[in-house]
């Protein structure tokens, strides 16, 4: 395995290869700091509605609560996730990803691949999905789901969500024991990237972060989303909402919510991406659901070829 | 003629835990639906994987039986009115029949003319019939359900294909845009789809692509390959029928393998060891043939042998990162001293309308103590709980428990262990939790016992006392199981608790110790000697009591769980004897007199009023009753008492003129009746 073994950027090439070949468009990284990649604009918003979507992308996902001062070869602050979302869900999706496992060399005769009940859940933006963990060889690797609802919206047609751990996949793939010895691309390693960053965000989440700071700027960021969801600007209060999620976990990571505080801050934040939600399809409906139409257009014209 | 039918549902991957339910689902709906329908079969076979739910309806009637029968009707002159129009009676019965008024005709029967109609119908084809089995689908129920695509219709995962074989035929059942043909699918990765001429081909043709369909079939195949691994090895497994069954539905070819870790892992506590193989990994956990846990697991793959070894090395490689991981928590956690994680638990939550962690254990402690001092238990083991009470919520916060939520207690004992503590102490930490289903393992010690009665209590007190209490469908504190747990305890360990008199003195007890905002709970305390009495029942229930016992023992005035069981153990031991219907029957009419006489003085019975000798008689029964602490003499002193109770009705009358005389009287039965109470309330039972 060594000798053609895959860096992650390898992966992620092939990856976006492979789901661009299914439909999908191949987006960019979005720019607000996130916990998971169902967060990005291009999971949740897009889920909600009945315009079609397909999309993949990379996506940087903090879980302060999850750093280790880069001294655990396996937990990250910071981690990457590749998310692969298309509504309709097509038919195959199980079996386009078990192609896409393909393309990254594993195949499914030299290995016993599972799909595990694991119904997913996230209860601060509202959303439920059905699905399975996906095991490899008794290893999750990826999450795949069917979103029943997201910001507290039915999600119909339903979208499927998949999500690759990408260090978890790459571990697997280059067989190291520590996602520090990955290779990221062009000889260097994950350490040489990420380390420091490790150490330093764990630091500044469990020692520095000043909590009624933070405590200051959910308060703030909250109050925007809320004026920017009154002004019908979506996609602003949709960033503002990322940033008291965010805020939120830092909070928490540093152990300053307590269990009836954590409740009410999870109704806050759920409360948010519920009116984003409802203000986003009815945006797009007040613009006739443009991706809707660009569909049957596409459709009509194939039929009348 | 029949035929055998088969319908099989493919899916995407189900739950482990719904395949076997929902396969017996779909036996039942359809045999239901069969029946409903007037089509006969012999019997319904099941199988099922992950992916396919099927049916097996053996020797199926090719239709139903046909009809030629005379049905009756009204009688002529209710029939037809005085214009010899059809009645309303007339018409309904026609339509009843699905027939009109035309096919009717009279007939006499015993001097009356009744109309009549000759209904001769053909049986409906099962071919006709069986495209209904879509509806039986739909009907189904699962845990979890999903929709897909854009449809409205869940399922517990989206369907891919349906075979509906009745013999050779296809019969078209259609399921939202999918119509049921012959063709179903083999193993995802090792098969190929198969065309089915005959519905009695499926098991085969599913076997030649690597699909045991058979789920028994399925099930042994793995036993038989372990059995060879374990007898290859000289190991030793333990039998888990759930994990057996789990593993079973979570592929459609099994091959059982084995793997290893590293030996240093085997230092730590062995259950953090199977708590990562078994809960986390679905691995069945080695031992030697000494029964010590060893360096080895088994699993089972989706698939053949090829290429295993890349299975092998990819699962030894997942344990290993989950046990490096635990290894990891294992060493942090011991830098540290108890105090350490003690002192934390004031942050920690117990719940947030009721307070800390800390705040939950003091009251725990002053919980104990009263409990202990009321049963008289030794020095030590008052210390010993003492000791556990300022501990036993600590490893909550160590990040062993963090990671691994399902070993709280036992990883406290460990650790406990490990800095010194007592082994009483330390057992006693894990106890607590003990019984952690309703007829779970209860705790050994006495310090684990009292710990244990002592924290449900706290908690059922407490969720009470801010008004979190169960509804018949809604308990998500589990404080049934709590309180389930507490009568357990308390009759294993024979320990009296009459819980009317003790809650209003525990709540006193801990007055001023528990938070400012917890309301008093002086008027919850009957509420929970109720919900503590349903749970008494439940026990009496469940360990087979005879049900008027059961009712007769809980409508008594006594609280004492002990108690009650005793009275329940006497009344079923004399349940059929020959005595037990005039023994009984004399005290009942005991309470009936005074509940005529709506009599509830309870004075001494005064000797000088009495005009007769079996006055004295009885006085002096009574007296030699009253006492006895033990339910089964008492009952034994009914029975001799019993003569002279009759005796004493043949000889007095108790409504006497002198009102002096009659309240003495009367005083007396009470004094019998009291008694009687002990044993419940004994106008409940069914006396044959």
């Amino acid at each position: 395995m060594a000798k053609n073994k895959l860096t992650i950027q390898d992966m992620i090439f092939k990856l976006e290869e492979f789901w661009s070949s299914k439909g999908c468009m191949v987006m960019p990284s979005y720019d607000v700091e996130k916990g998971a990649g169902t967060m990005s604009p291009y999971t949740f918003l897009r889920a909600v509605g009945p315009e079609p979507w397909a999309a993949c992308y990379v996506e940087p996902s903090r879980r302060p609560a999850d750093g280790r001062y880069g001294d655990n070869p396996n937990r990250l602050f910071q981690h990457h996730q590749f998310q692969v979302v298309i509504k309709p869900a097509p038919l195959d999706i199980q079996q386009y990803y078990l192609d896409s496992l393909k393309v990254l060399g594993i195949n499914a005769l030299e290995h016993d691949i599972r799909f595990v009940e694991d119904n997913w859940e996230n209860p601060s933006m509202g959303c439920a999905g059905v699905g399975w963990e996906v095991w490899l060889d008794g290893m999750e690797v990826s999450q795949f789901t069917y979103f029943q609802t997201v910001g507290e919206l039915d999600v119909k047609p339903t979208m499927s969500e998949i999500t690759y751990g990408v260090e978890r996949l790459a571990s697997y793939i280059q067989d190291v024991n520590s996602v520090f010895d990955l290779e990221w691309g062009n000889g260097v390693l994950y350490r040489d990237i990420f380390k420091e960053a490790e150490y330093e965000n764990s630091k500044y989440a469990f020692e520095e972060s000043n909590q009624e700071d933070l405590l200051k700027f959910f308060e703030v960021y909250e109050k925007t989303a809320n004026e920017l969801i009154g002004l019908n600007l979506v996609q602003p209060a949709y960033d503002y909402i990322l940033k008291c999620s965010q805020t939120f976990n830092l909070l928490d990571a540093r152990g300053a919510v307590s269990v009836t505080e954590r409740a009410g801050y999870l109704a806050r934040i759920r409360n948010l991406a519920h009116k984003v939600a409802v203000c986003f399809v009815e945006e797009r409906e007040k613009r006739g659901f443009p991706l809707l139409k660009s569909a049957e257009s596409k459709k009509a014209g194939l039929e009348n070829d | 003629m029949t035929k055998d039918y088969l319908f099989e549902i493919g899916t995407e991957e189900m739950p482990a835990h719904v395949v076997s339910r929902s396969v017996k689902q779909l036996a039942d709906r359809t045999k239901a639906f069969l029946q409903e329908n007037g089509l006969k079969f012999k019997d319904i076979k099941t199988f099922s994987t992950p992916r396919r739910l099927t049916i097996l309806v053996e020797d199926l009637a090719e239709k139903q039986d046909d009809i030629d029968e005379i049905k009756k009707g009204p009688a002529k002159k209710i029939a037809l009115d005085q214009d010899k129009n059809w009645t309303k009676a007339a018409q309904g019965f026609v339509r009843g029949q699905n027939m009109s008024t035309d096919d009717i005709y009279f007939q006499e029967l015993k001097g009356t003319e009744y109309a009549y109609v000759h209904v001769k119908k053909e049986g409906k084809k099962a071919s006709d019939i069986l495209l209904g089995m879509s509806e039986v689908v739909k009907a189904m129920t699962f845990p979890t359900k999903m929709r897909w695509d854009s449809h409205d219709f869940e399922f517990v995962r989206p369907i891919h294909w349906l075979v509906s074989l009745f013999g050779s035929e296809v019969i078209p059942v259609k399921i939202l845009n999918i119509t049921a043909g012959r063709k179903t699918e083999g193993h995802r990765f090792l098969g190929d789809s198969v065309v089915l001429a005959n519905s009695a081909d499926y098991e085969d043709a599913l076997k030649n692509q690597f699909v045991i369909v058979d789920e028994n079939k399925r099930k042994e195949m793995i036993v038989d390959q372990m059995n060879e691994l374990v007898k290859e090895h000289g190991w030793q497994i333990k039998p888990d029928s759930n994990l057996l069954e789990e593993v079973t539905n979570l592929v459609e070819y099994p091959t059982v393998f084995a793997g290893s870790f590293a030996k240093e892992y085997l230092e730590m506590p062995q259950e953090v060891l199977i708590t990562s193989m078994k809960d986390n990994q679905r691995y069945f956990e080695v031992y030697d043939q000494n029964g010590k846990l060893i360096n080895h697991f088994i699993s089972v793959r989706n698939g053949n042998k090829n290429y295993l070894e890349n299975v092998i090395s990819g699962n030894e490689k997942v344990l290993v990162a989950r046990l490096d991981d635990a290894q990891f928590f294992y060493d942090e956690d011991r830098k540290y001293p108890l105090g350490h994680f003690v002192n934390k638990l004031k942050d920690v939550s117990f719940h947030d309308k009721i307070g800390s962690m800390a705040e939950k254990m003091n009251r725990v402690q002053i919980i104990g103590n009263y409990l202990a001092k009321r049963w008289q238990l030794d020095e030590q083991i008052v210390q010993d709980f003492d000791r556990a009470s300022v501990l036993y919520k600590f490893d909550l916060v160590t990040q062993m428990v963090g990671e691994f939520a399902e070993l709280q207690g036992i990883m406290g004992m460990h650790y406990a262990k490990l800095a010194g503590e007592k082994d009483d102490v330390a057992i006693a930490i894990k106890e607590h939790y003990m019984p952690t289903t309703a007829e779970g393992e209860l705790p050994q010690t006495t310090v684990g016992a009292l710990l244990s009665v002592a924290d449900k209590l706290d908690t059922i007190i407490t969720f009470f006392a801010v008004g979190m209490i169960p509804s018949s469908s809604n308990d998500p504190y589990a404080l049934r199981r709590y309180a389930y747990g507490i009568v357990r305890i308390l009759l294993e360990q024979k320990w009296s608790l009459p819980f009317k008199q003790v809650l209003p003195e525990l709540v006193s007890a801990l007055e001023g110790q528990t938070p400012a905002k917890l309301p008093k709970t002086e008027e919850k305390d009957q509420e929970i000697a109720a919900f503590i009495r349903d749970r008494i029942k439940q026990y009496l229930q469940k360990n087979n009591y005879k049900y008027d016992i059961v009712d007769a023992v809980l409508a008594s005035s006594q609280q004492d769980p002990i108690q009650i069981l005793s009275a329940a153990n006497v009344l079923q031991l004399h349940h059929d004897d020959e005595q037990f219907k005039p023994v009984v029957e004399s005290l009942i009419r005991i309470k009936n007199i005074l509940k005529k006489a709506k009599y509830q003085g309870k004075n001494e019975v005064q000797p000088e009023l009495f005009a007769d000798s079996s006055e004295e008689e009885l006085y002096a029964g009574v007296n030699s009753l009253a006492e006895i602490t033990n339910l089964t003499d008492l009952y034994d002193g009914f029975v001799k008492l019993q003569p002279v109770i009759d005796l004493y009705f043949e000889a007095n009358m108790i409504m006497d003129k002198d009102e002096k005389v009659k309240n003495n009287r009367l005083n007396q039965l009470s004094a019998v009746a009291r008694l009687a109470d002990n044993l419940g309330d004994l106008s409940k039972l069914v006396i044959k």
